[in-house]
């Protein structure tokens, strides 16, 4: 298997008015075309690895990494413009929330058509034509109807798939899913997960998948990395998940309420100041 | 057996818009009653209409056997319903510290004491007293939850509302807060009515709960009925899958 994506020892520092904060602190895997899931707590640092994958960290921090290579591309060190034509075109993101990453005064169509004519030279009709394939694909019932609405007029779980439509339009080899179902509701989830991850198999790409919820993840990836304060404390494949080692792993796995489980009071993170060494 | 709060065939409407239709529930003295659904099901609005905090336009409100009229609730009210909301970082006031947040309910019910009741609900929610005069940006999401209980709890009260008290929180933080408000359960004998979408939390914390959809309670069973699979309603079955996680295929 050829990795699509090397990281190797990633760093990434917010500087303060109150010293440097490292939200990231030595990061490093390699992805193929795989699914792979990054788990932790907010502030574990796992959403700001995927935004200094694709190029979204903040220009007052500090992204510094061994290698940081995409298809044989140095990331850290290519021009704005060669990063400029990955993002949207090679690698892509999947944010949140739809509320807030749609924007509000473009129709859905319209950010989908633009997605695809900044990356290819196609006509507007064409372009028309497989934006609409697209939210078909993302199991839109009628298409044409939704492709004129605007943001504000489509529910959460809709705007979602309009967002993975508008993310999959320009075949992405490198798909960053962060959080994308954590605005939704529990049974609108399911629906959207099932779609994300018939086309990622379909389409053979590699995932980034970024949730807090460990649970989740295990169920949607191949292998997950388990952060803790800016580092991986544990890589495992997800069918090992029961025989997690790290006892931080451990305890995002017990701590959650699961139905049928009678556990009064529920077990508790005894955070251990070396795990964050 | 008493009846804490009683709401019977209780409309909330927005102009058109019926949020809750003719919704009844009844939750006994002592209980933890589970109030479950995706959103705009209408479970935060029937939270929010026992509160005062809803335009009631048809139905009847009872708690601890007082009928309430209308959106005005006086100050009896507030002594024995309090509410804890979904957002710690909304929920609280950025510019006052904790000390001043858990001194206003106390000044508005006139109830004197203050030093002593504050730094026992600091100590009953789990912070010390250094927490005292801390404002809520230098607290973590689970200790502005704990703040939050602290001032619901300050004046004593026999019902707490929860609104997803925990669905801000990271798992390993809601495991903390689920496990406080278990113990202080326990310790003051409250009544909970708690919203929650996610049936885990429910069925850990409650005994009994009421399946809304559509403004409407499309059914109503114990904990244990739904731990064992006694669903009526395909909407709760489709809740149920869907809080199994997500399955391939």
């Amino acid at each position: 298997m050829s990795a699509l994506l090397t990281v190797n020892d990633l760093r990434v520092r917010f500087p303060t008015r109150t010293g440097v904060v490292e939200a990231v602190r030595g990061v490093s895997f390699t992805l193929g075309r795989e699914r792979l899931g990054i788990v932790g707590e907010s502030g574990s640092g796992k959403s700001q690895t995927g935004r200094a994958i694709m190029g979204l960290t903040p220009s007052h921090a500090e992204v510094t990494a061994k290698t940081l290579s995409f298809g044989g591309i140095d990331l850290l060190s290519a021009p704005p413009k060669v990063r400029r034509d990955l993002r949207g075109k090679r690698i892509a993101m999947i944010l949140q929330d739809p509320k807030y990453s749609l924007n509000p005064v473009m129709s859905i169509g319209r950010q989908i058509v633009e997605t695809l004519r900044r990356h290819e030279s196609v006509s507007r009709s064409e372009a028309r034509e497989r934006a609409l394939d697209m939210l078909a694909a993302v199991q839109i019932r009628d298409p044409a109807r939704v492709f004129d609405l605007y943001p504000h007029e489509v529910s959460g779980g809709m705007g979602q798939r309009a967002m993975i439509a508008m993310m999959l339009v320009a075949g992405p080899e490198l798909l960053i899913a962060d959080e994308p179902t954590s605005a939704l509701d529990v049974t609108v989830q399911l629906e959207v997960l099932s779609i994300l991850d018939k086309l990622v198999a379909d389409r053979g790409m590699g995932l980034i998948f970024v949730s807090h919820d460990l649970r989740l993840v295990s169920s949607f990836c191949d292998r997950v990395l388990v952060m803790y304060a800016g580092k991986i404390v544990e890589e495992i494949a997800a069918s090992d998940l029961a025989s997690a080692k790290h006892p931080y792993t451990q305890g995002l796995l017990n701590c959650m309420p699961v139905i049928g489980a009678d556990r009064h009071p529920l077990p508790v993170l005894d955070r251990k100041p070396e795990w964050a060494l | 057996m008493t009846t804490a709060v009683s709401v019977q065939n209780l409309t909330v409407s927005y102009d058109d818009f019926k949020a809750l239709d003719a919704v009844g529930v009844d939750v006994v003295a002592g209980e933890s009653f589970g109030l479950v659904g995706e959103s705009g099901s209408g479970k935060s609005t029937l939270l929010r209409a026992v509160a005062g905090l809803a335009p009631v336009t048809e139905g009847t409100i009872r708690v601890e056997n007082r009928q309430l009229k209308g959106a005005r609730r006086d100050k009896a009210f507030y002594r024995s319903v309090q509410m804890v909301f979904q957002d710690p970082y909304g929920s609280l006031h950025p510019r006052q510290t904790v000390d001043r947040q858990l001194l206003e309910p106390l000044a508005i019910h006139g109830v004197g004491d203050g030093e002593r009741r504050i730094l026992k609900a600091l100590d009953e929610v789990g912070l010390g007293s250094g927490f005292r005069f801390r404002y809520p940006h230098q607290l973590s999401g689970g200790q502005r939850q704990r703040i939050a209980i602290a001032r619901a709890l300050i004046l004593e009260p026999s019902i707490l509302l929860l609104d997803e008290p925990t669905s801000a929180l990271d798992a390993s933080v809601q495991a903390e807060v689920l496990n406080l408000l278990e113990q202080v359960r326990r310790d003051r004998k409250l009544t909970f009515i708690m919203v929650s979408h996610d049936l885990g939390v429910v069925t850990h914390m409650c005994d009994r709960l009421a399946v809304m959809q559509n403004g409407r309670v499309v059914e109503r069973l114990s904990a244990a009925d739904l731990v064992a699979g006694r669903i009526g309603e395909e909407y709760t079955r489709n809740l149920m899958v869907a809080s199994k996680g997500f399955r391939r295929g």
